[in-house]
């Protein structure tokens, strides 16, 4: 049976809810569960005086309201799966190990910092830095998934290790900014200096960009590795063309400034093949 | 036993416990799919000789393989894990990443895993790139028409090898006729292959010989040339001619699946007499006997 919490009383102030996940969660009652605390701004509180708890902890977790003050929700998390209807805050997953996050609307800042696995799927748009390193902190997310639906802002990746993050829509400045390796694909734009400080990973994009002069072009080439990143893409549900399937992608390796083992891989719209 | 005029010795096949790993390989076309393919299974007929057997299961389309392209799949086998492991990677950098456009991926689960492209990888010269997706790690190697794409690791299982089937005909073109028309049905058996040339072998051995410096020998009993002088024969006098198809599978199911379908399709090319190679049973973990095997097909 499924656990559902719905928010009926909207925090003034951000509400620290790290108790929402399938671990504080597991096989509670929905008694128990209101009773878990939370931090509302410098205050302790329970979780019931904000949402009401309804089934058992023994099943998904469905979790609905504007929680767009809500941090930290699946935060630690390590197995089972969470949906979220409705906005959400920041450090959604933060630091998830496993798991699966449905987010049916937007997210904040920091979706998945430092995260080592599990899959985070949001079907609207995410805030900046979403799978990056603290600040302070040198690496970022060392594993798992990130999958946004929408568009992203600033700092996508920041000090990624290991991992996909993959964006729909648009990202801002600074994409893949000092990765580490890993690989960001963004179906949409990205803004300015992608990829800056990077020393290893894989920086892919749909459309042209600006290229930081610290970076070389090699070639245009088929890479056979982005056809497994698409098609597990596709399978997640973005929609991944046959063009940007099949297509040739314009390599640049960078960051020279760093170790420039790194590489943007730009889809040649000139050279897409027309068959699908 | 007899189908139609085709007599079915009531015997066994002997079949031994091999360890098995499925190759994926695809590329930019079928054929260069296929090129890789009969070239990463050549010089692998016999254990005996080859270290190890090998053979193309099927071709694969693209919407079955892991990046969308043609493929085609490959068993290969060795007596142990580790001669699989070195197998492996002896001849996936030999004869795949030489190959224009190809990939390499692992079409096991495998109990085990042995590494393939972890080893591969050097020849990136730290050039090499690592990508984890999904929980799958895969190394991309860099070489002169873009990157070798390959598993990290491979998975393998226990899987068993030596299944056969003896054909004996009239003459030499009756014979080849029934023993292609029996390879033609076995092949494409899911997780069985044949890895003799065409799937036939016509130099049966036996496993010992009368020289010291050889452990086997030609299989004098089936021999035509020899019934008059040979210890034993198996011949009969109305058969000028005896051709083998031997079966290497994933599991002893695949294997009967195989030999059930070659006998058939070889009593219906006219085959004199259907027999299996065995050793007595004193060698092989399987028997795999014949009658059995086709009681259960007409059931």
């Amino acid at each position: 049976m499924s656990l559902d919490l719905t928010l009926h009383t909207a925090p003034e102030v951000p509400l620290e809810a790290d108790v929402l996940s399938p671990g504080p969660l597991g096989g509670l009652s929905a008694l128990e569960a209101a009773k878990l605390v939370v931090v509302h701004g410098n205050r302790s509180a329970q979780l019931g005086e904000f949402f009401r708890v309804q089934g058992s902890g023994d099943g998904e977790i469905h979790v609905t309201g504007d929680l767009s003050r809500v941090k930290l929700i699946g935060a630690g998390m390590q197995e089972g799966r969470m949906v979220i209807h409705g906005p959400v805050g920041m450090h959604l997953g933060a630091g998830m190990t496993g798991g699966e996050i449905l987010v049916e609307g937007d997210a904040g800042d920091w979706v998945g910092p430092e995260m080592t696995g599990g899959r985070i799927v949001v079907r609207g748009n995410v805030g900046h830095l979403p799978g990056s390193a603290v600040r302070g902190s040198a690496i970022g997310m060392r594993g798992g998934e990130i999958v946004v639906f929408g568009s992203a802002g600033n700092e996508v990746g920041n000090g990624m290790r290991r991992g996909l993050i993959a964006i729909g829509g648009d990202s801002g400045d600074f994409t893949g900014v000092n990765l580490l390796a890993g690989t960001i694909v963004v179906l949409g734009q990205l803004g300015q200096r992608t990829g800056a400080g990077m020393k290893r990973g894989s920086i892919i994009s749909m459309h042209p960009a600006e290229v930081l002069p610290t970076f070389s072009y090699a070639c245009t080439y088929q890479p056979v590795f982005l056809r497994l990143y698409f098609m597990h893409l596709r399978r997640l549900g973005l929609p991944i063309s046959d063009a940007q399937l099949t297509g040739s992608y314009r390599r640049w390796s960078g960051d020279a400034i760093e170790l420039n083992r790194g590489e943007l891989l730009l889809l040649d719209s000139s050279q897409t093949p027309a068959r699908a | 036993m007899q189908i139609q005029d085709t007599e079915i010795v009531d015997t066994f096949a002997e079949a031994f416990a091999m360890w098995a790993g499925r190759l994926v390989i695809t590329a930019e076309t079928a054929e260069w799919a296929l090129a890789a393919a009969q070239s990463v299974t050549g010089f692998a007929t016999s254990i005996i000789g080859c270290k190890c057997e090998a053979g193309i299961e099927m071709p694969l389309p693209p919407e079955q393989t892991p990046d969308g392209r043609p493929g085609i799949s490959v068993l290969l086998f060795a007596m142990n894990a580790e001669g699989l492991g070195k197998r492996l990677v002896e001849r996936v950098g030999q004869c795949i990443m030489t190959c224009p456009s190809t990939a390499c991926y692992s079409g096991l689960a495998g109990e085990q895993q042995v590494p393939v492209g972890n080893q591969l990888r050097f020849f990136g010269d730290r050039y090499q790139i690592s990508k984890l997706l999904d929980g799958r790690r895969l190394w991309r190697v860099p070489v002169m028409d873009g990157e070798f794409l390959v598993d990290d690791r491979f998975g393998i299982q226990p899987a068993v090898g030596g299944g056969n089937i003896l054909i004996l005909g009239s003459d030499q073109r009756a014979t080849l006729k029934a023993a292609e028309a029996a390879a033609a049905a076995m092949r494409g058996t899911p997780g069985a292959i044949l890895p003799f040339p065409g799937g036939v072998v016509r130099s049966g051995s036996k496993p010992k010989s009368r020289y010291k410096f050889l452990f086997a020998s030609t299989n004098d009993s089936y021999c035509p040339t020899l019934r008059g002088v040979a210890p034993e024969t198996a011949v009969p006098e109305a058969a000028g001619s005896v051709l083998e198809i031997v079966i290497d599978g994933l599991d002893v199911k695949a294997v009967e699946t195989a030999m059930r379908r070659g006998m058939q399709a070889a009593a219906a090319a006219g085959a004199l007499r259907i027999s299996a190679g065995n050793y007595g049973g004193g060698l092989g973990q399987y028997q795999i006997r014949l009658h059995p095997l086709l009681a259960a097909a007409a059931a």
